[in-house]
């Protein structure tokens, strides 16, 4: 064993680029939760983002249009979520899982065609002089636009929610429904906008793993990084800072241990794979033990439908 | 109103995910196969999948062949070969070593359905099993991937510390270490049979350690993918993925399933077929194919690598051909002596010269 053979700025950009679908579809499923929906769908579109960037992406040869169509095809399939979840008021947890099944199903048959096809590149962007520094530069200036949109996000969907009268308005929505109802707000509606939102993530996130990360589709490709995203959203606490330093964790343990076998470190890989999802069972229990537990927890209408008595 | 609606709406949805298996046509002979991974991963089920197209072709309307994909090594298996025999399936092949158990079991209640398993160890009346010699074509790849590295420095991605994959890195580690004595290997277990972005994931670290050449044995394309960008070399795993990666494929280890099937469904019909079989066959049955050769690979190697490959053809070559010590250096082959059947089958260590564990 000899920790000199691996390379640390590498092994931190790398895991940068791991973490980021993950923080994409943990930010959309954080607004989404935050206005009190829960989405168990994310798997689903992420796949779906993933096979329709890839399609457009070699079709156009573009991959920021093979990008920006992952992101409608995650927010359309969003919206029948949203459609059966808030205007035929169905079960949120079955509907979810259903657009998770349904996602991986229509996403393998869209991309039959397209196995075994090269995808346009997406250029990595060095930000002149700070990209130059040593290590540092290497670890966080030397990436693609789309890992510095998803930094960029998590500040603004931070002030959005911390610092603006509409992530006021969206967190209302969330924690009491009847609330914000009788105070004029469109429950309905602003929902509605929050899961669409919620899907373009997801989709952006899937298809940066088509297009960036792997490079390539494969069926089944994200392969439960949706439900990662979901355990993440939970461990953060639903803040976006803690959510994307959890995101960098959990890709984190991942790239970490893939370098320590290399280096011929005998380590437990079954117990590793689980880390995430141990991890967000004991933030849970951290949370819920928490003295504040009032306005760090989950919205309070989470999951519940909302009903107009009319 | 708004109730119909919304039990039409999940019905719907819950429609279009079930018609997926295919109608029933009245053939005399049926044969099932399932899959652990999708037939579109151009790996080991890809493989598979030929394998059963050319019993289609073979046979034309005498055979009909059903498929089931993403099957899990679990009960859902025994569930899935149970509706297969109980729709009249004559003959079942399960295509992944952890379907052992759940293929007995189902055989056990349907004595008069023939099961092949592959890769497994365990059979019964009804049961036979095959697997290929997937090491000799490692043995030609070792060869190659010993000659063309530069910083000596060999990545392998691996999946699941069983026997079948340990072989494979001793055989292609021994191949190395006699074309170039200076080669090392780095080893890494993801843990699974396919998951592309992990796969990606382990071979870009391997790369950022040093590696220049990448073997894998796991079922995606991904790594072929990623040694493209990298611009480093990489071997197809089960299927040839010079597709994915022009430059960077150097050949491919081809899994000959189609010959093997189309002779058991003939003896399944004409009542040749024998339960309690073990098949276990190499580059000379064509089990095991070696794939076009890179134009990057020297003519000389290139030479090299097709010696070695007819010479275990022909069984003058043996990828186990001692001396070879163990990794703590405790003998287990003679010089000249050649590694025997049951310790090929159950390898669980490395051979001398190879660094770090295996994980149990």
């Amino acid at each position: 064993m000899d920790l000199s053979e691996i390379n640390f700025a590498v092994l931190v950009a790398s895991l940068i680029v791991a973490s980021t679908p993950l923080v994409l579809a943990a930010l959309g499923e954080l607004i989404v939760e935050k206005s009190g929906v829960l989405n168990l769908g994310v798997e689903g579109m992420m796949i779906i983002g993933a096979v329709t960037g890839f399609i457009v992406g070699v079709e156009t040869g573009s991959a920021y249009i093979g990008m920006m169509a992952a992101a409608m095809a995650g927010a359309l399939l969003s919206l029948l979520f949203a459609f059966i979840i808030l205007i035929m008021q169905a079960n949120q947890v079955a509907s979810g899982l259903a657009l998770t099944i349904f996602g991986l199903g229509i996403a393998a048959l869209m991309g039959h065609p397209y196995t075994g096809i090269k995808s346009p590149q997406i250029s990595t962007i060095s930000i002149p002089f700070i990209s130059e520094i040593p290590i540092l530069g290497t670890m966080f200036f030397q990436h693609d636009l789309i890992v510095y949109l998803s930094l960029i996000s998590v500040l603004v969907i931070w002030y959005f929610l911390n610092r603006m009268r509409a992530g006021l308005i969206l967190r209302s929505v969330g924690e009491d429904h009847d609330v914000a109802h009788s105070l004029g707000y469109r429950v309905v509606t602003i929902r509605f906008l929050a899961i669409t939102f919620g899907g373009a993530m997801a989709g952006v996130g899937g298809g940066y793993l088509s297009l960036v990360r792997v490079p390539q589709w494969t069926e089944g490709m994200t392969a439960g990084a949706g439900w990662i995203a979901l355990a993440l959203v939970v461990f953060s606490g639903w803040r976006p800072f803690p959510l994307l330093i959890g995101a960098y964790i959990f890709g984190g343990i991942t790239i970490l241990q893939l370098n320590l076998q290399a280096i011929g470190v005998n380590i437990n890989i079954a117990l590793l794979s689980m880390a995430p999802y141990l991890a967000t069972i004991l933030a849970l229990v951290v949370i819920s033990m928490s003295r504040f537990r009032g306005n760090r927890g989950a919205p309070g209408c989470l999951g519940r439908s909302f009903v107009t008595i009319t | 109103m708004r109730q119909f609606l919304k039990y039409f709406s999940a019905s719907c949805l819950f429609i279009s995910m079930v018609i997926t298996s295919s109608i029933a046509i009245a053939a005399d002979y049926k044969v099932g196969f399932i899959y652990i991974g999708p037939p579109g991963d151009h790996g080991w089920n890809y493989q598979h999948d030929v394998g059963r197209k050319a019993v289609d072709e073979a046979f034309g309307d005498k055979v009909e062949t059903v498929f089931q994909e993403n099957v899990p090594e679990s009960a859902d298996a025994e569930r899935v070969m149970t509706q297969m025999a109980l729709s009249g399936a004559d003959m079942i092949f399960a295509t992944s070593f952890g379907y052992m158990e759940p293929v007995l079991n189902v055989a056990k209640k349907f004595p008069n359905v023939k099961f092949e398993h592959a890769t497994g160890y365990m059979t019964a009346d009804n049961v036979s099993t095959y697997s290929a010699r997937f090491y000799e074509g490692r043995t030609v790849a070792g060869h190659i991937a010993g000659k063309m590295t530069k910083s000596n420095t060999i990545g392998y991605v691996a999946s699941y510390p069983i026997p079948e994959v340990v072989r494979g890195i001793n055989s292609a580690y021994l191949a190395a270490k006699k074309a170039n004595p200076n080669v090392e290997f780095k080893v890494i277990w993801i843990f699974t049979w396919y998951d592309p972005a992990k796969e990606a994931d382990a071979a870009k670290t391997l790369i950022s350690q040093g590696a220049d050449v990448i073997l894998q044995h796991v079922d995606s394309s991904a790594i072929m993918t990623v040694a493209e960008e990298a611009g480093v070399y990489a071997f197809g795993q089960a299927s040839d993925m010079s597709a994915f990666g022009p430059n960077a494929h150097l050949t491919a280890i081809i899994n000959g399933w189609a010959p093997y099937y189309v002779k058991k469904v003939k003896q399944g019909m004409d009542g040749t077929w024998k339960g309690a079989e073990q098949t276990f066959d190499g580059i000379g049955a064509g089990m095991v194919i070696i794939g076009p050769l890179s134009d990057k690979i020297p003519d000389s190697v290139k030479k090299e690598a097709m010696e070695i490959r007819d010479g275990i053809a022909s069984g003058t070559l043996h990828s186990f051909t001692g001396p070879i010590n163990k990794q703590d250096g405790s003998p287990w082959l003679k010089a000249g002596e050649t590694a025997d059947m049951g310790t090929l089958l159950g390898m669980n260590f490395y051979v001398e010269g190879i660094e770090g564990d295996i994980p149990q």
